[in-house]
C-alpha cells in the first residue's frame, strides 16, 4: 500500500475518533464556533485528501457532510439531535470505507446514497424548521437547549455580514489558526474593520494584529489574548512529537529489561570487589539504569482517555436507544496505564458503561417518580493509588436489588435460601459475577447487571486486577476496578520445588505458612488438606503437579512443610513447595511458542544471577489440579465445600450418628447440606418439621430412627446448630439430622445384607470402616407426607 | 555454472544434517538449561541467550534418533524460525559448506514419512549425504502428535491428567 494512503488512513482514523467526541460535545454546546470549525476542518481535510487519492465515493459522502456542516457553521441551520445523528452516521460510514480501503485499497462497493440523501435533506430543511426546532419531546431532546436563542443572537451578528463581505473573510473564518477569524468570532473587531485590515496586510506586508491596533479597530490586550489562545489551541504544532512504531517501543522495553538484569548481576559482582572507583562507577550505572527504566516505561504509558474517548458517543447512542437521558462525567482522563493493560480493560469498561445505561439508570419518568433528576448521571473516575490504577464506574440508577439476585441465585441452585439469608450484601452482589448469572434475563431487566459480568471479572483478573461492586438500592451502583500499573515488571515470590526455581506472581499470593511437621496435613480420599484457622485448605504439591516426582504426593512426614497460600478466581488453595526463597521484581517474558500450550506457566524471567525461571500461572495450575474447574468459577467453594462435587451415581456421603456409627447416603438423593438452629425445629402433631425454602419439611433424627441407643443427641441449647442432610426422592423431601458429616467417597460398594434393621439396606466397608447404607426412600416414605399446600402462598410471601 | 548455496552442517548419530546459514543465529557450546516440567520431552528446557529466552530442543529426540550416549556434551545450534529463536541440540558441529544445486534430490521415499516431512531434501556430497532440515517444520510442535517420542510425551501427560480427582471436602 502506498505510504501516502497509509498516512491518510492513520490520520483519518484519529480524526474520526475526535469527530465523535466533538459532535457529542457540540450537542451540549451548540453555540461553540470553535468546535464547529474544527469539525468542519476535519471533514474538509478528509474530503480533500480522498479526492486527491481518487476515492470518489468517500469524497461524495464527505462532501455531503461538509455542505451540511457549512450551513451549520454559517448559522443558517441550528443543530438538532437529528442533524447530530446524521453526522454521526456519516462518521460511521466513513469509518467503514476506511476499513475497506485498508483491506482492498478501494473505498468499497457501497455508495451510501441513502445517507447522502439524508444529509442533503438535513441541509435543506422545510422552511419552518430552519428556526430552532420546537422541543417536541422535552425529555427525549434535552440537548436542544434553551440557550440556542442566545447562541443564535450571537451568530446573528456576524452572519448576515459575512455573507456580504468578500471571500477573504470567509477564508479567515474557516481557518481557525488565523487571527482574524478568532477576533471576528469573539466579536472584538467588526467584519468591516477586518476586511480593511486584511486588505492593508496584503499591500503593506505588516502583521494583521499590528494593523488592527494601528487602526484602533481592536485593543492591544485583545489581540495578545487572541494570539495566545491560537498558540494553545494547536498543541500538536507547538509540542514536538514524532510517531514511533509500537514494536520499536516494545523492543526498547525489552532491552531495558535486559539492562536491568545485567545491572543486577553487576551489583552482585560489585559486592565482591573492593575497588572504590569501581564502586562509584557501578553506583552511577545503577542510577542511570533505574532512571532509564522509568522513562522507557513511560513511553508505553497511555492516558486512559484513549479508551474513554469513545464513551461520549456510546453513551449518547445507547441512551437515545433506551429512551433515557444520561449525562457522562469523566474524571482523571489523563491517568496513565501500560499499553497492554489499556487494551485489556477496553472491553470490560465498555461493558460496564453499557450495563450502567441499559440496566442501571432508570427511564426519565421513573426517575421523576422517585424524586430524582430526570437526567441520569454516569461517572467514570480513574486515579492512581498504592501502585495500582483504580477505575470506578458509577451510576445514580436503581442499584442492585438484593432480593431479586437472591431469588435468581436460589432458582439456579447456586445457593440455598438459608445460605442467602446469612450472606452479606457484598457476598450477594458478588453473585452477579458468576457465569450462570449472565444469561439471567429477569435479573437484567429488573435490577440490572448480569450480561457478561463474569467476562468483565475474568478479564480484569487475568491481568492481576480485582473487581468490586458497591450498590445501594434506589441510589445507584459503583463498580470499582483495581489493576496493576504495568504487566512488564511484577513483584514475585521465588520458591523451589523438585530442585527447580519458580516465581509466583505477588498478586495471587495470600500468605505463607510453615509447618514444623508434615503431620498436620490430613489426607482425605487421596486429597491433602490442611486446617488453616478452622477452614480446610486444599493442598497442591507443586512437585507432583508438575510431574517432578512420580508418586501422587509425598508421604506426610516429620519434616517441615512450606505452604504458599494463593488464590485463583476467588478460590484459595495451598501450594506445597520445597523452599521459599525471596521476593524479587521480575521482568516478564513470554514463554516460547513450543511451550505456550502448557497451562501451568504464565511466562518466563531471568533472575539476577542469569538463571532462567518459569513464572507459575496460578489459575492455570488450579485448573490442572482441579481446584477450579474449566470455565465454571467455583468461588462459592470456600463458603460451602459440601456443595461441590455432588455428582456421580456411586458417590456417597458418609455421616456419623449416635455412637460413632457410620452411615452412607447416596449423593444422588441428597439435595443439600444445611445447618439449622435447634430453635427452628417446630412440632407438627407428633412429628418434627422445619420451614425450608418456603415449604414445610419433615425432619427425622437419624439416631432415633435407627434407635442406636447412643447418648441422647438432642442438644438442649436452642442456638446449637443441627447438621441436616436434605434428601429428596420422587418429589418428596426429608431432612435427616446427623451428628457429623464425615466425607464424600466414590465407591463401588459390595453390600452385605443387613441383620433386620429398619432404614438400613445393608453394610459395607468404606475407608476401612464398617459403614451402613441408609435406605433413604424408605425413610422418606415413612415420614409424614410433607405439607406442600402452604408452599404456594409461602413462596409468594418471600 | 550451477548456483551454489551455503549450509551450516552438524552431526547427530553419525548423520550429517544441515540448514541454510541464513537461518542460523549462532552456534554455542552447551549452556545451563532450565527444565520445563510438563513440556513435551523434545523440549529439554529454556536457555538464557544474552537476555533472550530460547527454547532448547533435542534434535535427536525430535528426529527419533536414539538417545545421546551419557557423558557426551551436545552443542547448541541457535536457529531463527519465523516467530521465535530455538536452540537445537546436536552432537557435533561441522563446517559451513557450499553445495551445488544440481546435487539436490528430494528425500528418499523409503524414509519414515514423519522424518521425511522435516527434511527439505538431500544433497549428494562426494563422501556423504547432507540432509537439509526444514527448520520451520522442526520447531513447530503445533501438530506434534505423531512419532514415538511424541506418543510417550502425550501418554505421560495423559497419565498425569487422569490421576484420581482431588476432591476436598
Amino acid at each position: 500500500m502506498d505510504e501516502i494512503v497509509k498516512d491518510f488512513l492513520i490520520e483519518s482514523k484519529e480524526n474520526l475518533d475526535r469527530l465523535d467526541q466533538e459532535l457529542v460535545k457540540l450537542e451540549s454546546d451548540p453555540s461553540s464556533k470553535e468546535l464547529l470549525s474544527s469539525i468542519f476542518r476535519t471533514i474538509h481535510t478528509i474530503k480533500g485528501t480522498c479526492s486527491f487519492l481518487g476515492f470518489t465515493k468517500l469524497e461524495k459522502l464527505s462532501h455531503a457532510g461538509e455542505s451540511l456542516l457549512a450551513r451549520l457553521r454559517d448559522g443558517e441551520l441550528s443543530l438538532t439531535p437529528e442533524v447530530t445523528s446524521g453526522l454521526l452516521a456519516m462518521v460511521d460510514a466513513i469509518r467503514l470505507m476506511l476499513a475497506a480501503i485498508q483491506e482492498t485499497e478501494h473505498d468499497g462497493s457501497e455508495d451510501h446514497a441513502p445517507l447522502i440523501a439524508r444529509l442533503a435533506d438535513l441541509r435543506n430543511p422545510p422552511a419552518s424548521a430552519s428556526k430552532p426546532p420546537l422541543p417536541v419531546d422535552s425529555s427525549a431532546a434535552p440537548l436542544t437547549p434553551p440557550t440556542s436563542s442566545s447562541a443564535d443572537s450571537e451568530n446573528a451578528k456576524p452572519v448576515p455580514e459575512t455573507s456580504a463581505v468578500p471571500a477573504v473573510l470567509e477564508e479567515e473564518l474557516a481557518d481557525p489558526s488565523k487571527l482574524g477569524g478568532l477576533l471576528l468570532q469573539r466579536g472584538l473587531v467588526t467584519p468591516k474593520d477586518l476586511a480593511q485590515a486584511l486588505h492593508q496586510q496584503e499591500i503593506g506586508r505588516k502583521r494583521l494584529g499590528e494593523i488592527l491596533i494601528e487602526q484602533g479597530a481592536a485593543h492591544p490586550e485583545d489581540i495578545l489574548a487572541a494570539q495566545r489562545a491560537l498558540e494553545s489551541r494547536n498543541p500538536e504544532a507547538a509540542a514536538e512529537t514524532i510517531r514511533v512504531g509500537v514494536s520499536l517501543l516494545d523492543r526498547l522495553m525489552n532491552l531495558v529489561g535486559e539492562l536491568v538484569l545485567a545491572r543486577n548481576q553487576f551489583l552482585q559482582l560489585r559486592n565482591r570487589l573492593q575497588d572504590t572507583n569501581f564502586l562509584s562507577l557501578s553506583q552511577h550505572i545503577n542510577l542511570i539504569t533505574s532512571e532509564l527504566q522509568a522513562e522507557v516505561m513511560k513511553t508505553r504509558m497511555q492516558p486512559i482517555s484513549n479508551v474513554w474517548n469513545k464513551f461520549p458517543r456510546t453513551v449518547r447512542d445507547l441512551a437515545r436507544n433506551c429512551g433515557k437521558d444520561v449525562r457522562l462525567e469523566m474524571e482523571g482522563q489523563d491517568t496513565e496505564l501500560d499499553r497492554t493493560i489499556i487494551e485489556t480493560v477496553k472491553d470490560p469498561m465498555t461493558h460496564l458503561v453499557r450495563n450502567a445505561i441499559d440496566h442501571g439508570i432508570e427511564l426519565p419518568e421513573i426517575r421523576k417518580q422517585v424524586g430524582k433528576q430526570p437526567q441520569g448521571l454516569l461517572k467514570l473516575r480513574a486515579f492512581h493509588e498504592g501502585g495500582h490504577v483504580h477505575i470506578e464506574v458509577t451510576d445514580d440508577g436503581a442499584g442492585l436489588n438484593r432480593s431479586r439476585i437472591c431469588e435468581k441465585a436460589i432458582d439456579r441452585g447456586l445457593v440455598s435460601r438459608q445460605q442467602a439469608d446469612r450472606m452479606s450484601d457484598r457476598e450477594i452482589f458478588e453473585l452477579i459475577f458468576l457465569p450462570g448469572f449472565s444469561t439471567a434475563e429477569k435479573v437484567t431487566n429488573v435490577s440490572g447487571r448480569g450480561v457478561g459480568m463474569d467476562v468483565v471479572k475474568t478479564k480484569v483478573e487475568k491481568i492481576g486486577g480485582t473487581v468490586d461492586v458497591h450498590s445501594a438500592e434506589g441510589k445507584g451502583t459503583t463498580i470499582k476496578i483495581q489493576i496493576p500499573l504495568t504487566l512488564a515488571i511484577i513483584p514475585a515470590l521465588l520458591v523451589t520445588s523438585g530442585g527447580e526455581r519458580f516465581a509466583i506472581p505477588q498478586v495471587s499470593l495470600l500468605q505463607l505458612v510453615r509447618l514444623e511437621t508434615g503431620k498436620a496435613i490430613e489426607i482425605v480420599h487421596g486429597a491433602a488438606v490442611y486446617r488453616l484457622r478452622g477452614r480446610l485448605l486444599p493442598l497442591v504439591y507443586l512437585n507432583s503437579e508438575l510431574g517432578l516426582v512420580t508418586h501422587p504426593f509425598p508421604e506426610t512426614s516429620d519434616t517441615a512443610v512450606s505452604i504458599v497460600v494463593v488464590q485463583a478466581h476467588g478460590c484459595e488453595f495451598g501450594l506445597v513447595v520445597d523452599e521459599i526463597l525471596d521476593s524479587e521484581e521480575i521482568v516478564v517474558k513470554p514463554v516460547g511458542k513450543q511451550l505456550n500450550k502448557i497451562s501451568a506457566y504464565s511466562g518466563v524471567t531471568i533472575l539476577g544471577d542469569g538463571h532462567v525461571t518459569l513464572i507459575l500461572d496460578i489459575p492455570g495450575l488450579a485448573r490442572r489440579a482441579r481446584i477450579i474447574s474449566g470455565s465454571q468459577d467455583t468461588s462459592q467453594k470456600s463458603n460451602h465445600p459440601e456443595a461441590t462435587g455432588v455428582t456421580g451415581s456411586q458417590a456417597f456421603l458418609i455421616v456419623e450418628s449416635g455412637s460413632r456409627r457410620r452411615m452412607a447416603i447416596p449423593l444422588s438423593l441428597i439435595t443439600r447440606l444445611e445447618e439449622f438452629p435447634v430453635s427452628s425445629i417446630e412440632l407438627a402433631g407428633r412429628h418434627e418439621v422445619t420451614q425450608y425454602g418456603g415449604k414445610v419439611m419433615p425432619i427425622v433424627r437419624l439416631s432415633r430412627v435407627l434407635s442406636t441407643g447412643g447418648p441422647a443427641s438432642t442438644p438442649a441449647v436452642p442456638d446449637d446448630l443441627l447438621q441436616v442432610v436434605m434428601c429428596s426422592e420422587s418429589g418428596r423431601s426429608l431432612g435427616l439430622v446427623v451428628d457429623r458429616i464425615v466425607d464424600i467417597v466414590n465407591e463401588n460398594l459390595t453390600i452385605e445384607p443387613p441383620g433386620h434393621r429398619a432404614g438400613v439396606l445393608g453394610s459395607s466397608i468404606i475407608q476401612r470402616r464398617i459403614t451402613e447404607l441408609l435406605d433413604v426412600p424408605a425413610l422418606i416414605h415413612e415420614a409424614p407426607a410433607s405439607a406442600s399446600e402452604p408452599a404456594a402462598t409461602a413462596e409468594k410471601g418471600v | 555454472m550451477p548456483s551454489t548455496q551455503q549450509f551450516c552442517t552438524f552431526f547427530i548419530a553419525g548423520h550429517c544434517l544441515g540448514t541454510s546459514v541464513a537461518m542460523v543465529k549462532e552456534v554455542i557450546q552447551f549452556q545451563p538449561i532450565t527444565r520445563v516440567p510438563l513440556a513435551p520431552d523434545v523440549i529439554v528446557g529454556l536457555m538464557n541467550l544474552r537476555g533472550q529466552i530460547v527454547s532448547v530442543m533435542d534434535l535427536r529426540r525430535r528426529l527419533e534418533f536414539p538417545e545421546r550416549p551419557c557423558g557426551q556434551r551436545p552443542v547448541n545450534v541457535v536457529v531463527q524460525a519465523r516467530d521465535s529463536a530455538v536452540s537445537l541440540l546436536v552432537d557435533e558441529i561441522g563446517d559451513v559448506i557450499a553445495v551445488q544445486e544440481d546435487t539436490f534430490e528430494a528425500p528418499p521415499v523409503t524414509l519414515h514419512s514423519f522424518v521425511r516431512e522435516m527434511l527439505r531434501g538431500v544433497y549428494k556430497l562426494p563422501e556423504r549425504l547432507l540432509l537439509v532440515l526444514d527448520i520451520e517444520r522442526v520447531v513447530d510442535l503445533e501438530n506434534f502428535t505423531h512419532g514415538s517420542v511424541a506418543a510417550i510425551g502425550t501418554n505421560l501427560y495423559k497419565a498425569h491428567a487422569t490421576e484420581s480427582p482431588r476432591r476436598v471436602q
